[in-house]
């Protein structure tokens, strides 16, 4: 079972971005479980969504506290909540950020993990680029199917078809293609640095 | 057709697939996006011949559904916590006329301190009501109970509460197989009313009795919960073979063959139960789990029957009866009465509080053990419990409890992580 924890603020489409990864491994045919943390969320304050992605029946129902991967939706979540709580060790983290690992303040956290699951994108500008809102949360599933692997860039697609139709669809998986373009470049720049 | 949806979204589906007729709501969370799904489809077109009506309150949603009910209409609401609370008059008095009404009842905690998460506090404060209480396991089995629902509510003209865990469920997206309205049609059949208002053949409905006829006709509401005891197994063998898969019920087990512990609950935490128990099957430990999915009427005899070969039971519930323990377990203890076994109460996951593998496995450990207390409240902070009864043992004006309870442990909202 692979499980990822969404951080972000509300208004950012945290709660989306974890259902929307859920119905990409679903287009799959893969089992998914996305849940959001249950609170009286306002605009601006602190969100927190899971999802669980599996080859059989998801039953467990706790939330998600040894998650392989992290998205962060909002760098300035970092000095506000514990983001990486749980995280197992190599595990994946891809941030929405102009920023690098090191300029973060998380070189020493993440010093020997594997640099190609370290990423960030600048998720807010391609969504401003591509759909004229600030909304990170689907250019960071493009990011994230490329540096996580666990699900396809087209199946990110499919799940935005899902949930936007018309432009705002086509914004959205522009917006999704170009990170994940942007990730893959990262990530082999990550590999070639270490080899 | 399978899907990968929200949990209130399947509800709502499933629900428009039993042709309902009138549906009648009042938004409270965790509910609402079921009620907000069908108010779509009525508009829409998608749901048709259905009257959908925005009421003013809990109370008015369910006489509006009794009124609806008693002219012949097959009739839906939905509703949690303070809102159920709220109706609670109206809700004695359709299963006292006997309506079939089907109510989604999305678990929630109950107030005060306000909480919005998810226990069973809800509908257990309605075991006594007459209504039949069926709780869902997963997203799927949620749809699937609201259509055995319907059928089972109008063969016993009796109202039945699917309750399902608010958040957990209603807000998860999970895979679902949606039936088809050609299934659901041929399990489903029109409804047709044991009683009805009609200006044709006017009858009275509710009319007041007094103590020459109370007892036969509260017997009355008693012996038609016997018959769902039958009638309930007995749709689930009827779903299953025009649906092709396991659903309702009145008790399920697992791995309880040669089971010396077996773990009682009720919904969605049965997963996460399921779950440790794999684990701990694997170290050795020889532990089951039994289901309930038929709250009201109690299943006695198959509860009894699914615990004669094992050492003890721990029933883990989302619910406390405050001065006595738990809600379920004391059903549980009326069931094995007789039959020598240790029981231990576990009250658990009250107001949302996440139940996890990691203090199932510790609980049941215990439980093999037989070191756990008759009543214990699981993953409870004694510290901040304690430091509050202490500050009212030293002084009378102390202010508020929840509010200084909250000030020690340091949360106005923020979470761990």
């Amino acid at each position: 079972m692979f499980q990822v924890r969404i951080h972000g603020r509300g208004g950012q489409g945290v709660v989306t971005a974890a259902e929307m990864l859920s119905i990409a491994a679903f287009e799959e045919g893969r089992h998914a479980q996305a849940f959001p943390s249950f609170g009286s969320e306002r605009t601006g304050a602190p969100v927190v969504a899971f999802c669980r992605i599996a080859d059989k029946e998801i039953r467990l129902r706790e939330p998600i506290m040894a998650p392989d991967a992290i998205i962060i939706q909002d760098p300035t979540l970092l000095h506000q909540v514990d983001c990486f709580a749980g995280l197992k060790k190599d595990g994946y983290i891809l941030i929405n950020t102009t920023k690098t690992f090191e300029q973060l303040g998380l070189g020493d956290f993440v010093r020997d993990w594997h640099a190609e699951r370290l990423c960030t994108v600048s998720a807010t500008e391609l969504s401003l680029k591509h759909v004229g809102r600030p909304v990170p949360n689907v250019p960071l599933l493009g990011g994230f199917a490329a540096v996580s692997g666990i699900i396809k860039l087209e199946s990110v697609a499919m799940a935005i078809r899902d949930k936007f139709s018309g432009k705002v669809a086509d914004g959205n998986i522009a917006a999704a293609t170009e990170a994940y373009n942007i990730v893959v470049a990262e990530m082999k720049e990550a590999l070639t640095h270490h080899a | 057709m399978l899907k990968q949806c929200e949990g209130s979204h399947a509800v709502a589906e499933a629900v428009a697939l039993c042709r309902p007729e009138v549906i009648c709501a009042y938004p409270i969370s965790p509910q609402t996006h079921i009620v907000e799904g069908l108010g779509e489809m009525v508009k829409g077109g998608e749901l048709k011949d259905c009257e959908f009506i925005n009421v003013e309150s809990e109370f008015a949603a369910m006489s509006v559904a009794i009124g609806s009910s008693a002219t012949g209409a097959r009739t839906y609401t939905a509703t949690a916590s303070q809102g159920l609370l709220y109706m609670v008059e109206a809700v004695y008095n359709a299963s006292g006329l006997g309506l079939p009404i089907v109510m989604t009842v999305a678990n929630r905690a109950i107030g005060a301190p306000i909480n919005i998460w998810n226990d069973h506090s809800d509908s257990l404060s309605q075991r006594d009501c007459g209504w039949i209480q069926l709780f869902a396991e997963t997203n799927q089995e949620a749809l699937d109970l609201h259509i055995q629902a319907f059928k089972l509510a109008e063969e016993l003209s009796l109202p039945v509460m699917v309750c399902m865990d608010g958040f957990i469920l209603t807000h998860a997206y999970e895979r679902v197989d949606m039936p088809t309205q050609e299934q659901v049609d041929a399990f489903l059949p029109p409804y047709e009313p044991r009683q009805v208002l009609d200006v044709n053949e006017p009858v009275s409905i509710g009319a007041m009795v007094g103590p020459e006829a109370f007892m036969e006709v509260r017997y009355l509401a008693h012996a038609k919960q016997m018959q769902a005891l039958e009638l309930i197994p007995q749709l689930a063998a009827e779903f299953k073979s025009v649906f092709g898969r396991e659903s309702g019920g009145l008790i399920r087990t697992y791995r309880c063959e040669d089971a010396e512990t077996i773990v009682i609950a009720m919904g969605s935490v049965l997963g996460t139960i399921k779950d440790t128990v794999d684990e701990m099957r694997e170290a050795g430990h020889k532990i089951g789990v039994l289901g309930i999915t038929s709250f009201r009427p109690f299943p006695l005899v198959e509860v009894a029957a699914a615990l004669k070969n094992c050492k003890r039971f721990v029933v883990l519930e989302k619910s406390l009866a405050v001065g006595n323990g738990g809600i379920v377990a004391t059903n549980v203890r009326m069931a094995v009465t007789g039959m020598g076994l240790k029981g231990y109460t576990v009250v658990a996951g009250l107001g949302g509080r996440a139940i996890t593998m990691k203090s199932l496995t510790g609980l049941f450990e215990k439980a093999g053990r037989d070191e756990l207390d008759l009543v214990t409240f699981l993953d409870l902070d004694w510290k901040v419990v304690n430091k509050q009864l202490e500050r009212e043992r030293e002084k009378r004006r102390t202010g508020p409890a929840a509010e200084a309870m909250l000030r020690d442990i340091g949360a106005v909202a923020a979470r761990n992580y």
